[in-house]
């Protein structure tokens, strides 16, 4: 790995200003930046910790909804939201394993936007909002293709806002090498309709099944998506599961989590 | 190079660390504490997990800067005061719960944050948890008899495999 200089500020203001130097990145839990930077796939020359921010930390039930800040730990998530919103408790919970959940964060995950991620089908079935320092972007405008998204440079993500459903579920199917998902889904059922997201599926990162999404909204039951089908053209083909077998994994995870939503 | 001062098993350290320097290498070289081991070095073996604040964490995948002021713990601090093993570690020995012993410091670290939390789990709940833990000589059937048992519950009843 490179060396770089390790700065820990204490205040979004001061992360901001720090991230403004050359070279400068974000490092929030690290659970996939160092990994990367071992690799020397990414070499910052100034790594500006956001794990000593607390108004970055925490999840609080308001207005709009449950909102968490962007450097709170998956495990954190699973234990506080669990109340206010079981199935995002559930899908921090079952991200990696309990020493990732420790330190991973949310705010790492959704700058990351890794295709497998469990994060991105959570924040975009939800319809969730992203918080930066700069604005606040919807989650159809942020997710923008694998490990592409809405931050422009120097941005950082200062929070998320979950408006809570009537009932949602997550169901994960694990790849269990990686412990991320080989393909999941996100169902969540609000008053005015209801959200499918998929992730680990598709080449383009995690994606609205919009045909599920109407099936749905007519009717919340596992049988409305029977007669649906789903394309495998551009789904991610690997030597864990052919695109074939990863559009017939969203429609059956997707009736797993409709049966299973509360 | 800058100062980072940290506890490590109950005792204030210092160490000049480089930005890069690993949790995990300054426990060992910095430190000498060779118990946390480094499997795989890609967040994925377990092999060096220890306790950042009480929370089990993989050393190779933090920076020592970054722990600055916390409280760590490592294997060689897991034993009871006056140097007999701890619980934990007594059962891991007597259920046979090791065999090359690499994995080991992570699995007693890992085992011990789970009790901490979750003071009687179930088997399913065991295997659950050690499953950051990588494992290539036991088969893992001892290690979660050995976490059953060390939470005072009847390992003998676990189906044998
Ligand atoms: C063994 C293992 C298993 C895993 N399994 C899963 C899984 O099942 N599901 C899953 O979803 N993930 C999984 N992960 C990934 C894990 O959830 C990571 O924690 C997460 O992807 C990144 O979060 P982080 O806080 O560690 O971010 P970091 O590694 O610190 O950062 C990741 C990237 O985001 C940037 N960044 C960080 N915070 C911010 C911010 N607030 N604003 C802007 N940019 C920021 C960084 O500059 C960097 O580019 C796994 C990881 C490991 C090692
Ligand atoms: S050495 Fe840290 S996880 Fe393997
Ligand atoms: S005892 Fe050898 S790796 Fe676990």
């Amino acid at each position: 790995m490179h060396n770089f200089d390790f700065v820990k500020p204490s205040s979004i203001a001061d992360a901001v200003k720090a991230l403004s130097k050359e070279g400068a990145q974000a490092l929030s839990g690290g659970q996939t930046l160092t990994p990367t930077m071992k690799q020397r796939l990414a070499a910052p020359t100034v790594l500006v910790s956001l794990t000593g921010i607390d108004e970055m930390k925490g999840v609080c039930l308001g207005e709009d909804g449950l909102s968490i800040g962007a450097a709170t730990p998956h495990a954190v998530v699973a234990k506080e939201a669990a109340k206010h919103y079981p199935a995002l408790a559930m899908l921090a919970g079952g991200i990696g394993d309990p020493a990732v959940r420790n330190r991973g964060t949310i705010g790492g995950s959704l700058a990351n936007n890794d295709p497998a991620a469990c994060y991105p089908a959570g924040v975009l079935g939800s319809g969730a909002t992203v918080v930066t320092n700069r604005r606040k972007i919807a989650a159809d405008d942020y997710f923008q293709g694998m490990f592409t998204t809405a931050l422009e440079e120097g941005e950082i993500i200062t929070g998320v806002t979950f408006p809570i459903p009537e009932k949602a579920a997550y169901v994960k199917f694990n790849q269990p090498a990686s412990r991320f998902a080989l393909t999941a889904v996100f169902v969540a059922k609000f008053k005015d309709g209801v959200r499918v997201a998929v992730t680990g599926a598709s080449n383009d990162g995690v994606f609205r099944w919009s045909e599920a999404e109407k099936a749905l909204s007519g009717h919340f039951a596992a049988s409305a998506v029977e007669g649906l089908s789903v394309s495998s053209d551009g789904m991610i083909g690997d030597l864990h599961g052919t695109p074939a077998y990863r559009a017939n994994l969203v429609k059956v995870l997707t009736k797993r989590a409709v049966a299973a939503a509360q | 190079m800058t100062k980072v001062t940290m506890t490590v098993n109950g005792k204030t350290v210092s160490g000049e660390v480089e930005g890069r320097t690993l949790l995990s290498s300054f426990l060992r070289e910095g430190l000498g504490l060779t118990g946390t081991h480094v499997g795989c070095d890609t967040s994925q073996c377990g092999a060096c997990v220890v306790h950042l604040d009480g929370k089990a964490v993989k050393s190779c995948t933090m920076f020592a800067a970054d722990a600055a002021g916390a409280s760590v713990k490592t294997i060689e601090g897991m034993n009871n005061p006056d140097g007999s093993l701890s619980v934990v570690q007594q059962a891991f020995q007597d259920h046979h719960g090791l065999q090359c012993g690499f994995c080991t410091p992570g699995m007693v670290m890992s085992s011990a944050a789970l009790l901490a939390e979750n003071p009687k789990p179930t088997e399913a709940e065991i295997r659950h948890y050690l499953e950051g833990n990588i494992c290539r000589c036991t088969g893992y059937h001892n290690i979660v008899k050995a976490v059953l048992a060390a939470s005072g519950q009847d390992a003998a009843a676990m189906a044998a495999e």
